[in-house]
């Protein structure tokens, strides 16, 4: 694979370049004091000296750093997920005619593709995960395939992570290797570049850039892998499923019931969490009626609702649902986990929950039950 | 934008979410809360017993429903419809004439390609008989291939009962045994009163060469799974069709989740050793 070199200046020509092709080009900028992902007109709207620490339940952003650096933020607290996947759809609409019903539905192909402008090596991989769960099953979420398939990507490698990123544990980051149209390293000056695809060689061809250095590409390689062993943060795969399912009437679910105040934040700002629900509606004369479906949250109390009640009452069960579908259930589902390590479920949870601890603590409960069980 | 009329198959965008169109043929009150719809889909609807389809009334919405017809015979769809909620109350109130939107059908079928010269013991309770009767209508078709076929039905009270012609005509026949009990009698009942499960140990079938169809309440479930078990039928010879709030039932919206198992595509029919790891356990 070339690696190519991208000054500052030319990240402009880069972008003019993706406008050219009929992108509309989505990146992060700075709206009321935090990195948002919203349209990118220019390189100077990129948060040059920005940024942002977190913790479990907080999120700080200091703008005083050197301008030299746009990617230094590293996660925004939105994710790249409500741009393929909107928070909000209609799915269709349908009025009543003499003939019976006529139904219209959006079609996304009508939609300009979106350029997705500095996407993090654990956010590509949710995507990815999304493509299995969204457009790989036996039926697929046409919407969201088509707005997939006609997107590009531009990933950013980390040369930074956040106090809570654990993506290196679970192998997803701080370096995507494959999936992305173009991958940007920040360095010094500018960025190495290389492509991932067809269409992202051949945007570099057409911006016909330097070759990079091998001084530059080693300062690349180094600033990765020193974001990797910064990480404190760890969530061991290894056994997580059997842990989980094994451990599904533990204590340890009604205690962490006690702290969650089931609001769902984990899951909205979750970049894997996929699920919806379904809400009608229709104007007052009846003749006309449409359906939109909505991000849902495994929180909530109708999640699980059946005639008669709902099957997970308390909020420990919900947690449960969530924390077990997520590292185990994935697994059997998807052959992956349904974790990517951004951290965000930890910043975002107002009551500080970090599932790495709380992984953590079964592994810990789990060992000591299974050495009292040796003991003679 | 593309306008579709009456049963135009659906293709291009948005045709996982989007429903084809039936017209109401015949509505037949079957209980005080329960009816039968039959549906015109514009040629044969094919399933295999125990599928499901998603019921679509425009403007209320969208819920899974077993088909209850004879999946050996090609004709009109069949639906059998508690009314108690919003959704299956206007579906259960729908005219002649009237259209329903309906995907499917979704869902594993009860495994009735395995019973081939075994017994068959088919327990139902409640609305449960309905996505029962495609099995027992697909078995009768067939009656040679299998030893004894058993149903065993619970209902709440006589006024619950469901198909009860149709009972009374399985009841008739030599090659089938019929056994129908109810929780609360009322003056002029005349059969068993309690629990399904009660009947379990009193019919006879040969225990280690029976496949068991189980529907009903959960806790129903449970009771009689363990009741069979008890009489030694082998557990990967029992099958359960679990219910789970579905809005998708093509594995996207993520709420039917039950372990690992999304139950609209995984299921809704199970052998019983994959989920029992799952059913007892409170709030899974
Ligand atoms: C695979 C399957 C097959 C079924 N087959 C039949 C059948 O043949 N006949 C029959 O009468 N009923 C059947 N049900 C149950 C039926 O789907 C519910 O009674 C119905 O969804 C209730 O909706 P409602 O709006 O009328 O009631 P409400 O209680 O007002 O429900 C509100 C909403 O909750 C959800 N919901 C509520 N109960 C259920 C439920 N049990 N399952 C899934 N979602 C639910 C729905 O989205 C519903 O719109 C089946 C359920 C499943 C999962
Ligand atoms: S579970 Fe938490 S850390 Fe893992 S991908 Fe979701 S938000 Fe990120
Ligand atoms: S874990 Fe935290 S963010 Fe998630 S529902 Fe509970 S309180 Fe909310
Ligand atoms: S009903 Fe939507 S995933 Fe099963």
């Amino acid at each position: 694979m070339n690696a190519y070199w991208l000054s500052r200046d030319r990240l402009d020509a880069l972008l003019e370049a993706l406008k050219r092709r009929g992108y509309r080009v989505i990146g992060p900028v700075m709206r009321e004091g935090l990195p948002t992902l919203a349209p990118l007109e220019r390189a100077r709207d990129l948060p040059w000296g920005v940024e942002a620490r977190a913790a479990p339940g907080r999120y700080e952003v200091r703008e005083d750093a050197p301008k030299a650096r746009a990617f230094d933020f590293v996660l925004t607290p939105q994710g790249w997920k409500r741009l393929l996947f909107p928070p909000e759809r209609l799915l269709f609409r349908v009025r009543r005619t003499d003939l019976g019903y006529e139904v219209t539905t959006p079609d996304p192909e009508a939609e300009p593709p979106l350029a997705l402008f500095g996407v993090r090596p654990c956010e590509l991989r949710a995507i990815q995960i999304h493509d299995r769960v969204l457009s790989q099953g036996p039926f697929a979420d046409e919407a969201y395939t088509a707005r997939r398939r006609a997107a590009f990507i531009v990933v950013v490698q980390c040369t930074r992570s956040l106090e809570t990123c654990f993506c290196a544990s679970v192998g997803t980051g701080p370096e995507a290797r494959e999936g992305f149209d173009l991958a940007l390293t920040e360095v010094t000056d500018g960025f190495v570049v290389v492509s991932g695809s067809f269409k992202g060689a051949d945007l570099l061809q057409e911006m016909d850039l330097p070759e990079a250095t091998e001084a530059q590409q080693r300062e690349a390689r180094e600033a990765v892998a020193r974001a990797a062993r910064s990480q404190r943060r760890r969530l061991d795969p290894q056994g997580l499923r059997d842990l989980l399912y094994g451990n599904l009437e533990s204590p340890l679910w009604q205690e962490i019931g006690e702290r969650c105040i089931g609001c769902g934040n984990c899951t909205m700002v979750c970049p894997t969490c996929f699920c919806t629900t379904v809400e009608d509606g229709s104007d007052l004369s009846g003749r006309e009626a449409w359906r939109i479906q909505r991000w849902d949250s495994c929180f909530s109390v109708e999640y699980a609702y059946i005639h008669g009640g709902s099957i997970r009452r308390s909020v420990a069960s919900r947690y449960r649902q969530w924390l077990t579908h997520k590292l185990a259930g994935w697994q059997d589902q998807f052959g992956t986990l349904g974790c990517v390590g951004c951290g965000r479920c930890i910043v975002w949870c107002p009551v500080g929950i970090d599932l790495t601890e709380e992984v953590a603590r079964f592994r810990e409960q789990h060992a000591a039950v299974a050495a009292q069980e040796e003991q003679p | 934008m593309q306008p579709e009329t009456l049963n135009h198959l659906a293709a291009g965008p948005g045709r996982t979410f989007r429903p084809l169109w039936a017209r109401v043929l015949r509505v037949r009150r079957e209980t005080h809360d329960t009816w039968t719809l039959t549906l015109d889909t514009g040629g044969p609807f094919a399933f295999a017993p125990g599928q499901f389809n998603m019921l679509y009334v425009p403007g209320v919405g969208e819920v899974p429903i077993s088909i209850s017809g004879d999946p050996t015979s090609p004709g009109p769809l069949v639906h059998t419809l508690r009314a108690v909620g919003a959704v299956t109350r206007a579906l259960c109130s729908l005219k002649p004439g009237d259209l329903v939107g309906v995907r499917g059908p979704f869902g594993t079928p009860w495994p009735v390609d395995r019973a081939e010269g075994l017994d068959v013991v088919i327990v139902a309770g409640g609305i449960g008989l309905a996505p029962l009767r495609p099995a027992l209508y697909y078995l009768l078709r067939r009656r040679e291939w299998y030893g004894k076929i058993v149903l065993l039905y619970g209902a709440r009270s006589p006024r619950d009962l469901l198909y009860r012609r149709e009972l009374e005509r399985w009841r008739g026949r030599f090659d089938l045994v019929v056994e129908v009990t109810v929780d609360h009698a009322d003056p002029s009942w005349r059969g068993h009163v309690g629990v399904v499960t009660r009947l379990i140990p009193e019919v006879s079938f040969d225990p280690w060469n029976t496949l068991a169809l189980v529907c009903g309440p959960e806790i129903m479930m449970r009771f009689t799974a363990q009741a069979l078990l008890d009489r030694k039928v082998p557990p990967e010879n029992l099958y359960l069709s679990l219910e789970r709030n579905m809005q998708c039932g093509v594995g996207l919206c993520g709420h039917c989740q039950l372990g690992p198992f999304f139950v609209c595509k995984d299921g809704p029919v199970f052998a019983y050793p994959r989920v029992a790891p799952f059913l007892g356990k409170r709030e899974v």
